[in-house]
């Protein structure tokens, strides 16, 4: 009896571990982020200089905020399109085929491909592509990684979107159909009427993963510090400031870098919970 | 009236047969980047493919520079980057496997329990913080307080914490699946509450556990951001855990901006591609192998 115990003091144990893990995650990011807080107050927030030449050192988090808010959207919105369709396919039109297994293996696959990769494919094939189509003469900006990363969410919006697209209960389609509606009108005002608040959920989600993702966008963002003008012109994100700016930095602009961190940190974290509230309420 | 009605059905028809194309395509132009990503990476990576590929650490600017201008294939390879990252992905699964079996383990045998609930969120929130985040917390952890500098043990924490909340995840949702009937048969036999999990838990749940432990694998396999913060990248092979190492991400970003060598950036990243998706591939043809549990 006490042997059970003691495994289940053990199993007790490693659960704290998930519990410190958390709280020093936030005391130390917290912690680091204080000097730049204590000398900016809120204004660190809302500043857009981004100046860390030494003497007249300056850091506003606004233009990153901007930059990860925008491309974060813009991916969004890009990879609606795509992950509406893939989930039809598979969970509507095709479903229970072979083609729908295919397909929906290829999504999978776009998952398990790495940032870096993208980044590199992105910035040598895809870049002389949009150059060619002479609408921006760098390629570097907001759109490149915003295409980018619509490209790389697309898995996350699928998946679970077309689970729950098969969930919707075939007696409901099949009253539409006897009334006589077409294949078209029963998606739009039978399925996608059910399913609303879990694709919603699931936009949300990949939207969470937009947020945090780094390599590809530090590798076509452009790197500048200021906050983008239009669709081609380059910007940073708050991810892609501190991967371009952690290894010289020390003093306030450390504290500035985890700072933002911090504000990275609060902000998937919301969305995240906005996604995860969404399913367990509604789907 | 009647041309009105036929009017209306055709124009219903048409829009019905419009939105299946568009659907169609919308799909199919979903899945063309991963075609154009591995074309692209297979065509202008396999020629520095070879076995110094595998042998050599990464040569350096001067060498790179010299055999490109006489076009000949730029000698060395990633064996630093390999080394590297096996050596960080060995140490973050030798801790995130047993924690987070463990704790897969506990959440599930506590279910709903406040607690449980409790360490389950956080669990989830900690599956989304961004990596790039997870370096920072290893520097602050790591390089600054432990090793004094940059390490591949800094890497490996911040590798450790991302694995852990997947394992947790998996665990849990594998085990939600065995019959609760097996359980108590082990118990009405007498069995001790550990041999139970030992004997009967992991073994009937082990499909699910690997899947869970491979997708873990892939996933930070190919992590960047990180192991910048962390690990920073070494020149030459190194095993000291409190010394910076390479990866073979880290190379790919290095080779990424040394103009010399681009023609080695393709098969570094051809490697990686190849060998973290057919890790995912694998990981997902045994969860459809073993879907009965």
């Amino acid at each position: 009896m006490s042997g059970d115990k003691v495994t289940k003091a053990l199993l007790f144990l490693s659960s704290l571990t998930i519990l410190l893990l958390s709280a020093g995650i936030v005391l130390s990011l917290t912690g680091g982020a204080i000097p730049a807080f204590r000398e900016y107050g809120f204004s660190f927030i809302t500043s857009t200089v981004w100046n860390p030449t030494s003497g007249s050192e300056e850091y506003g988090a606004l233009p990153f905020i901007a930059g990860t808010v925008i491309t974060s959207l813009l991916a969004l919105l890009l990879c609606i399109p795509m992950a509406f369709s893939t989930s039809l396919f598979i969970a509507e039109y095709f479903r229970g085929t072979r083609t729908a297994g295919i397909l929906r293996s290829l999504v999978d696959m776009l998952a398990g491909i790495p940032s870096i990769v993208y980044g590199f494919w992105g910035f040598y094939a895809l870049r002389p592509l949009l150059i060619s189509t002479g609408l921006t003469d760098q390629g570097f900006g907001i759109f490149t990684a915003s295409l980018v990363l619509a490209i790389m969410i697309v898995p996350y919006a699928t998946s679970l979107s077309t689970e729950i697209i098969a969930m919707v209960p075939s007696e409901l389609k099949e009253a539409a159909y006897s009334l006589g509606a077409t294949r078209r009108e029963v998606i739009f005002r039978v399925i996608i009427p059910s399913a609303r608040s879990g694709i919603v959920a699931s936009f949300i989600l990949a939207l969470g993963r937009a947020l945090g993702e780094t390599m590809a966008v530090t590798m076509l963002i452009g790197n500048a510090n200021i906050i983008p003008k239009g669709l081609f012109s380059p910007g940073n994100t708050m991810a892609s400031v501190i991967a371009n700016q952690f290894g010289e930095a020390d003093g306030l602009k450390l504290s500035a870098l985890i700072a933002i961190g911090l504000l990275l940190f609060a902000i998937t974290a919301l969305v995240n919970a906005a996604g995860k509230f969404i399913i367990r309420r509604f789907a | 009236m009647d041309n009105l009605l036929i009017d209306n059905i055709r124009r219903r028809n048409r829009t019905n047969t419009r939105l299946k194309y568009i659907i169609i395509a919308g799909a199919v132009i979903t899945v063309v980047p991963i075609f154009l990503i591995v074309g692209n990476l297979a065509l202008k990576g396999y020629r520095q493919i070879n076995l110094a590929f595998f042998t050599e650490p990464a040569p350096d600017t001067f060498q790179a520079m010299m055999a490109a201008s006489s076009g000949e294939v730029i000698p060395g390879g990633i064996a630093n980057g390999l080394t590297g990252s096996l050596l960080m992905v060995i140490i973050a699964s030798l801790v995130s496997i047993p924690l987070g079996l463990m704790t897969g383990v506990y959440l599930y045998e506590n279910g709903t329990k406040r607690y449980a609930s409790f360490i389950r969120s956080l669990t989830e929130i900690l599956q989304g913080v961004p990596s790039i985040i997870l370096g920072i917390i290893a520097y602050l952890w790591v390089v600054r307080n432990i090793t004094r500098g940059y390490s591949a043990l800094a890497g490996s924490t911040a590798l450790t914490i991302m694995m852990l909340p997947l394992i947790i995840r998996s665990t849990e949702e594998t085990m939600k699946m065995i019959p609760v009937t097996i359980r108590e048969a082990a118990f009405a036999l007498g069995t001790p509450y550990y041999k139970m999990i030992i004997k009967v838990l992991i073994p009937v749940s082990f499909s699910g556990l690997a899947t869970g432990v491979l997708l873990a694998l892939s996933r930070i396999l190919g992590e960047t951001a990180p192991l910048m913060l962390t690990a920073l990248g070494s020149p030459s092979v190194s095993l000291d855990v409190t010394r910076p190492v390479s990866a073979v991400p880290l190379l790919i970003w290095d080779f990424y901006n040394d103009p010399n060598m681009v023609n080695l950036v393709w098969s570094a990243s051809l490697f990686l591609m190849v060998f973290v998706l057919s890790m995912n591939l694998l990981s997902r043809s045994i969860a459809s192998k073993h879907k009965y549990i």
